[in-house]
């Protein structure tokens, strides 16, 4: 069996599962000390002074710095945003606020002891007096007149008004639609939650001007890059991010924080490695949140129930400062997915981006796609209910047909494939539809039991960021193409380093299986290199469900080249062009003539000798790859919720979850399956349970696993999971991503599913998280009272 | 104030002098170097550090060292014997149990618990006694698995625990 889509073990366990995996919390360095970051307890506050000198003279404290003093010389101190779209208000993020709080945990100064303890004893001998100001967290809110003004710069809390799409062509649609469909929406605030809390440890090293950052990072090149550009100022080549075992991103790891920079800036100034460590009630307060939309969306249908135009308008909350990629989530990485799988002849999308007293927003996992997928999905099952289809026949009736690709939607995207009708008729199959309607309908006639309900997500995603100029275009200020290089080892092993920077995704696995396959070589003979900008070449990190597609299809691509350059010196060994060597097996032979062989490790070898060596080759077997891919990819699926609802309490249980998903060639089904089953309790735990709640002045009401709740095994199935497989047809190994497609589908999945359960109490929609209260009172205030 | 705690940690007895306040969690992994025992939450509520403390699956956050004198506890370095796996941390590979790794300790430590207690744990056995442990990575899917098929191997074997 090729190794190229087996199930192999994963090589990164036997450190992990043995307490030997080395994440950042876990490393010391001679001379280390600790951080701890004093933060504002305000929404939104004057700093009227800052009196460090109690903190500064308690044990153990070695320094005290406030945002006037942590900084020194012109450059640093601040952390940009990186994705500029038209008119974006881009108020400076400075590391350490130095006038104005604007979010509760903004930072305000930073102790440095010599260990955790003294430092949180002397972060609270800080004296910070502020002058406390009105606060807006509510999205809406933040946008309406008189709302309390978050930057100066920013009139009216507007971070940006974007839209994509054809206005007047969807106006046209709904003058003449036979119907129409509507709905007004939350997508919730979530809190990302990685299990390992954020931390960085800094060192100075004074002789060679070199800072060593390792940091709980998706991209440390990224990092590095910001940090030179904004928050630090040394040259590229002088600093060295390396991210060592990470647990856990989702997207919230990205992002370059203030506090990898302020524990930089400590090491700098005091000379000592300084390591920080955020708390879980810091985490919450400053890990970049996630969603948080405000939409209005209709549909407009025609006679027969296709769809013929579709316009949005979201609000969609940026928090107190813009994060790294924070304007590309709720703009280019969810209007472009609105057209989900249907045929949508014109559509518009209209998004406000505001600024509000809260933690910031940023990606997380599904960025902006999931966003797309609820609000898609839902309004969807509504013109099910207005036509009076079932949701899978309605959906059927709109999906794009599977001989119309490339399809070019009317937000900006050309879908390269798809074939939608087979994955949705799996999943049907799968949870046994025809029978659980009949049970539905049963229990509505009898009144007996638990109410039930099913619901359905047919979804897309773009993922594989993604081509390089099609995001300049649309403001990164980042190319989203990856790097690889291939070393072969005179003895035939193989290190890769890759440019995407695996946390937990199992690429040490999954990216030797592709060298493996391709050269014909024991798996175990390749080694794979990520996390370190010493080590490996600039790269753009692991997000967006892009390293299997783009970061996989640069190693094929420096593994071509290895290929090619090791037929020239078989062809030179073997007398015979180049043009007629082949590479099959393991080895290079003339075409035809399957005797003239020459076994891979004696061209590897005879690389590095270079005795017997075409004239104009260099020695040596080392290929450098960035590949640009030419678009995104876009993984598609069919996902299916089946609910129970008590008639007494609401309390919702998720008796069955079933999805077939389209990845796309796949290269480890046992990891595939895994990034399925971790997507969907996430989208799962959105849909139910999770949601960062603000009060009105401003306090994370959500700020503890207390009150923040996070899905526990209890909580939920176990999942049945298929596939489809519907090659990418423009990445050389076929793959398409799967980080984030259970995370965009399940919400709607789960959300569709109470709703279809409800639907005898005239319930059309109900917001996200879909707590026993929320569920009991729909049931109790449409005064139905019947099942 | 420093007191002078006793203490057997994977079956290596240790005397060392702790402040009063200072965590079980921080005295394995700073002072005893032992850092595959993971913080998550410091409040006992993710049980990335959960250990074993005379055979009884602790959260080692929100336990002080000083509590600990006396006792004999085991962490994740302690479980596998020489090269030989334990069957846990053997299943949790087979079956992909993990991903990024760090809540695994704390869910092999507490697995353990839960089989000393009930050998042939039912799935919802299994997940019940999950409850204080997050997981953000796997949705449980292959955790419970994971333990499912140790509480096999084990049983197979005479159920040694």
């Amino acid at each position: 069996m090729s190794v190229f889509g087996a199930s192999i073990k994963r090589r990164e366990d036997p450190a992990l599962i043995t307490g030997k995996g080395k994440y950042t919390d876990d490393l010391v360095r001679p001379g280390m000390c600790f951080a701890a970051i004093v933060r504002s307890p305000h929404a939104h506050a004057r700093i009227m002074s800052i009196d460090t000198s109690e903190a500064a003279t308690a044990p153990g404290v070695i320094a005290v710095f406030t945002g006037q003093d942590l900084v020194r010389g012109e450059a640093g101190g601040v952390v940009p945003t990186c994705w500029l779209l038209p008119n974006l208000v881009t108020p400076d993020h400075p590391i350490l606020a130095k006038d104005l709080v604007r979010h509760v945990g903004d930072g305000v100064a930073v102790v440095v002891a010599e260990n955790r303890y003294q430092a949180h004893d002397a972060a609270e001998l800080v004296e910070v007096d502020y002058d406390p100001l009105d606060a807006v967290t509510d999205v809406v809110a933040a946008l309406e007149p008189g709302a309390p003004q978050v930057h100066a710069e920013a009139e009216g809390n507007l971070a940006f008004d974007w839209d994509l799409g054809d206005k007047e062509k969807t106006e046209a649609a709904f003058s003449q639609a036979a119907h129409t469909v509507s709905v007004d929406l939350r997508n919730s605030r979530l809190i990302p939650h990685a299990v390992e809390p954020r931390g960085a440890l800094a060192e100075w090293d004074d002789a060679k001007g070199e800072l060593t950052v390792w940091v709980t990072s998706q991209n440390p090149h990224v990092h590095r890059l910001l940090m030179t550009l904004a928050s630090i100022g040394l040259p590229e080549h002088k600093i060295r991010v390396i991210a060592p075992e990470v647990g856990g991103g989702f997207g919230s790891k990205i992002h370059h924080y203030p506090d990898e920079a302020i524990a930089a800036w400590c090491a700098m100034n005091t000379g000592r490695p300084v390591k920080w460590v955020a708390t879980r009630s810091e985490t919450n307060l400053t890990d970049a949140h996630g969603r948080d939309h405000a939409s209005h969306a209709e549909m407009a249908l025609d006679a027969e129930g296709r769809i013929i135009g579709l316009k949005v308008e979201t609000k969609a909350a940026m928090g107190a400062y813009l994060s790294t990629f924070a304007p590309s989530v709720p703009t280019y990485l969810y209007g472009t997915l609105l057209s989900g799988q249907y045929d949508i002849p014109a559509i518009h999308v209209r998004t406000l981006g505001a600024f509000t007293h809260t933690t910031p927003v940023d990606a997380y996992r599904g960025a902006g796609r999931p966003e797309a997928t609820f609000l898609i999905e839902r309004i969807m099952d509504l013109g099910a209910a207005k036509m009076g289809l079932d949701p899978g026949d309605f959906r059927r009736k709109n999906f794009i047909a599977p001989d119309a690709f490339p399809y070019a939607t009317q937000v900006a995207l050309e879908y390269d494939s798809g074939n939608y009708g087979p994955a949705l008729d799996r999943a049907l199959e799968m949870v046994g539809y025809q029978a659980l309607r009949d049970e539905q309908a049963e229990r509505r006639k009898s009144g007996d039991g638990k109410l039930l309900g099913i619901g359905l997500s047919t979804f897309i995603e773009a993922c594989g960021l993604a081509p390089s100029q099609v995001v300049g275009s649309l403001g990164a200020q980042a190319g989203l193409w990856e790097s690889a290089k291939v070393r072969v080892h005179p003895t035939g092993t193989i290190t890769v380093y890759s440019g995407s920077s695996g946390h937990g995704q199992g690429h040490e696995t999954t990216f030797a299986q592709i060298v493996a396959d391709r050269l014909a070589v024991d798996v175990d003979q390749v080694e794979v290199v990520q996390g370190d900008t010493r080590e490996v070449q600039f790269g753009m990190g692991t997000y967006g469900s892009r390293s299997a597609a783009v970061g996989g299809s640069a190693i094929s691509e420096a593994v071509d080249k290895v290929i090619a350059k090791g037929k020239k010196i078989a062809a030179h060994l073997l007398e015979a062009s180049p043009d007629d060597i082949v590479f099959e097996d393991g080895a290079f032979h003339v075409q035809g003539v399957p005797a003239k062989t020459q076994a891979w490790g004696d061209v590897v070898l005879q690389a590095y000798l270079a005795h017997n060596y075409p004239d104009d080759l260099e020695p040596g077997l080392e290929e450098t790859a960035f590949y640009n891919p030419a678009n995104f990819t876009y993984p598609f699926g069919a996902h299916i919720a089946v609910v129970e609802i008590d008639r007494d309490t609401g309390h919702v249980e998720l008796r069955q979850y079933a999805c077939c998903d389209d990845v796309g060639n796949v290269i480890n089904p046992m990891i595939v399956e895994g990034q399925v089953h971790g997507g969907l309790a996430q989208g799962i735990g959105q849909a139910l349970w999770e949601e960062a709640v603000y009060d009105d002045y401003g306090q994370l009401l959500t700020g503890t696993l207390m009150d923040y709740a996070l899905p526990r095994a209890h909580m939920l199935p176990s999942f049945d999971t298929d596939r489809t497989v519907t090659p990418c047809p423009h990445n050389p190994l076929g793959v398409k991503g799967v980080g984030e497609a259970g995370t965009i589908a399940s919400p709607a999945a789960v959300t569709n599913a109470v709703v279809d359960a409800l639907s005898t109490f005239g319930v059309e929609h109900l917001d996200m998280p879909l707590t026993s209260e929320k569920v009991w009172r729909a049931m109790n205030q449409s005064g139905n009272g019947q099942g | 104030m420093g007191h002078r705690i006793q203490i057997e940690v994977n079956g290596k007895r240790y005397e060392r002098e702790v402040d009063a306040r200072r965590l079980l969690v921080h005295f394995l992994r700073e002072d005893l170097g032992l850092t595959g025992t993971n913080v998550g939450c410091e409040t006992s509520l993710c049980g990335a550090c959960t250990i074993l403390v005379n055979g009884q699956s602790v959260k080692s956050c929100t336990q002080l060292a000083v509590q600990a004198d006396g006792t004999s506890v085991t962490t994740i370095e302690g479980m596998a014997d020489g090269q030989d796996l334990h069957p846990l941390q053997a299943a949790f590979r087979d079956n992909h149990g993990l991903q990024c790794g760090y809540c695994t300790p704390g869910m092999i430590m507490v697995a353990a618990g839960m089989l000393a207690d009930n050998p042939a744990p039912t799935e919802q056995e299994i997940r019940q006694g999950l409850k204080g442990n997050v997981c953000r990575c796997t949705g449980y899917h292959n955790i419970v698995k994971s333990i499912a098929d140790a509480a096999e191997q084990m049983n197979g074997k005479g159920g040694d625990s």
